[in-house]
């Protein structure tokens, strides 16, 4: 605690900066990190690097953090954004963030600039999990999903499992992270909707050459309805596996409040899941599009 | 240091701070301490099975988000069996919450719960999204009272009423929920609201309407609990855009015995104990000895006023 009278320099009572996490024993937290760097990588894309304590730094492929971002206008943003963790730098102390400044929350969370103050609370949810019978996996991203599919590959290279990535973008320019799969030995694939290679059904033909080369063990996806049919389609014919990373419009991301439902089909039967809570990875074959 | 437990009724809490129904469950245990808190309210149970409302569940407006959760749950049976027991865990008293279409319903309901683990049976008789008129039991007083009197009947367990902002006159409810036997009220309940997305020109709720939360809301339901807290004589629980200490003090000052915190917990998950710390603070600088000695100490019968002011007054 500090000796400040409530409200003496703060609009609600909430953590302040400098103060340590109130809770060190509990799995998540909520902390003031300070920002390191927020540079643009492309266009549309920039990445954020926090000095995170270590129980952020727990963070695994797939979990989230629930972002508290600046306004971008001068009007509040009332709620929390979720974001997926893009890397977990454990020596340095750092977590990262690949975010495409799009809506009111990520455009504020833009304007941050290194020795800015941003506070996140987490890990949150649950990630991928790899089976370890799996050798090879396919993982399939359109624009900022494959920022979520990004540490999973890291992960699977880790455990010594081979990576296929399928790159998706609307354009060469926007293609993402290809450094990053590439140095942890994947193999890539790039297909951009300019020359139409990004057609479900150019994506079908490698995706079925990948399944017959004995590459593809298990799916992943994140970011594109279309693109997780498809893989749904493939895996239920060719019997692999996949693991579907989710986004809905959240609330509290502790599984409090019941915002962020999505529906999953369970043998045959219908039913919502939370997916800050149930998820945001899930069985691919049990989600039902949006 | 300030003692800063408060009675409501025969339920000793330790503090005036417990969360709002809806806003809360026992997950919160993974990011701060819940056996700190005045007391732990459950989510809205009925007796049916509910996926709740379609989605988005909610928006974000100028001034506050609007909400339509639908009150989803796996029915009261479940609720008994797993859900209870996950509060029971922990110290603070637990208050359940609970919300039906008939009073013959509600009443069995309330008897159901009324099992041991369980301190306070919240009837939810006001959930602005259970139907599109505002309220269910809380927008009439004959209304408020026939379901609270049939509640009071079915259950030997202090039965708080939460009452609804969408009411024409709350205070003529307040006192109808007081005559009926319920032992303390909860003021309130969420704002009915709309939003339309004008690129779509759709609602931007599946549910089309939704309840509003935010800050914004404080004066308007600080404005209810002091009225009604002039009406009656049980304890109120204060409910509308606390987000610090100072927050509960005026709350209490206008006559609440403790408050309920939804929006804040959603925004900082650490909030709550946050506040608990801060109203602590508070009364220790300012030599209060009991935070009970807060409640309705609100100096409105002496107001100081420039004299021609004051010659004009009651005109």
């Amino acid at each position: 605690m500090t000796n400040l009278a409530p409200n003496e320099k703060y609009t609600n009572s909430a953590i302040r900066p400098g103060e340590p996490d109130p809770y060190p024993q509990k799995p998540v937290g909520e902390y003031i990190t300070d920002v390191v760097s927020n540079n643009w990588v492309n266009d549309e894309y920039k990445l954020m690097v926090l000095k995170a304590p270590e129980k952020a730094l727990t963070a695994y492929a797939g979990q989230f953090f629930h972002l508290l971002c600046p306004s971008p206008d001068g009007a509040e943003v009332w709620m929390r954004r979720p974001m997926s963790v893009y890397n977990v730098d454990k020596s340095a102390g750092q977590i990262e963030f690949l975010y495409k400044c799009e809506g009111r929350g990520t455009k504020g969370m833009g304007t941050l600039e290194a020795g800015d103050t941003f506070n996140v609370s987490g890990p949150l949810g649950i990630g991928f999990n790899l089976d370890p019978a799996w050798k090879n996996i396919v993982v399939l991203g359109r624009g900022v999903g494959l920022a979520t599919l990004a540490p999973l590959s890291l992960m699977a290279a880790e455990n010594g499992v081979g990576v296929t990535a399928i790159l998706s973008a609307r354009k060469t320019e926007l293609v993402m992270s290809e450094d990053l799969f590439k140095g942890i030995g994947a193999a890539t694939i790039k297909v951009v909707d300019t020359d139409g290679s990004s057609d479900v059904s150019n994506v079908e033909k490698i995706l079925e050459g990948l399944i017959l080369n004995g590459k593809a063990d298990a799916f992943f996806t994140c970011g594109s309805s279309r693109l997780l049919k498809l893989m749904q389609t493939l895996g239920k014919s060719h019997g692999v596996p996949g693991q579907v990373a989710m986004e809905q419009i959240m609330v509290c991301g502790f599984g409090a409040c019941y915002v962020c439902m999505r529906t999953f089909e369970v043998d045959g039967a219908q039913t919502l899941r939370r997916v800050c809570r149930e998820g945001p990875v899930f069985n691919m074959q049990e989600a039902v599009g949006w | 240091m300030v003692d800063l437990s408060v009675k409501i009724g025969d339920v000793i809490c330790q503090n005036p701070i417990q969360p709002a129904s809806g806003a809360f469950s026992w997950e919160y245990n993974d990011v701060i301490d819940l056996n700190r808190l005045g007391a732990l309210v459950a989510k809205t149970i009925c007796r049916e099975p509910r996926l709740g409302n379609p989605t988005p569940r909610m928006a974000e407006t100028e001034a506050g988000i609007i909400q339509s959760i639908g009150l989803p749950g796996k029915g009261i049976d479940y609720f008994v069996e797993n859900i209870v027991p996950e509060y029971a865990r922990f110290k603070p008293p637990l208050v359940v919450s609970v919300s039906s279409e008939s009073i013959e319903d509600f009443a069995a309901l309330s008897r159901e719960l009324s099992v041991p683990d369980v301190d306070v049976i919240e009837c939810n008789i006001s959930c602005p999204t259970r139907n599109t008129s505002g309220g269910n039991f809380a927008l009439q007083e004959e209304h408020t009272k026939e379901v609270m009197t049939a509640i009071r009947e079915a259950t030997d367990k202090p039965v708080w009423a939460k009452l609804s902002p969408n009411a024409g006159d709350i205070v003529s409810i307040a006192v109808a929920a007081e005559e009926a036997g319920a032992d303390a009220l909860v003021i309130a309940n969420t704002f009915l609201s709309l939003k339309i997305r004008t690129d779509n020109f759709r609602p931007a709720l599946g549910n089309k309407f939704g309840g509003m939360v935010s800050p914004a809301l404080k004066p308007i339901v600080l404005r209810m609990v002091y009225q009604v807290a002039k009406e009656v004589n049980i304890p109120i629980i204060g409910v509308g855009g606390v987000t610090k200490a100072e927050d509960v003090v005026e709350y209490m000052l206008a006559g609440a015995h403790a408050v309920g915190i939804g929006y804040a917990g959603f925004r900082n998950p650490t909030a709550l104990t946050t506040i608990i710390d801060d109203l602590e603070i508070w009364c220790d600088e300012r030599g209060i000895e009991r935070v009970t000695d807060l409640i309705g100490a609100v100096k409105d019968d002496d107001m100081e006023m420039d004299p021609l002011v004051a010659a004009s007054h009651g005109v």
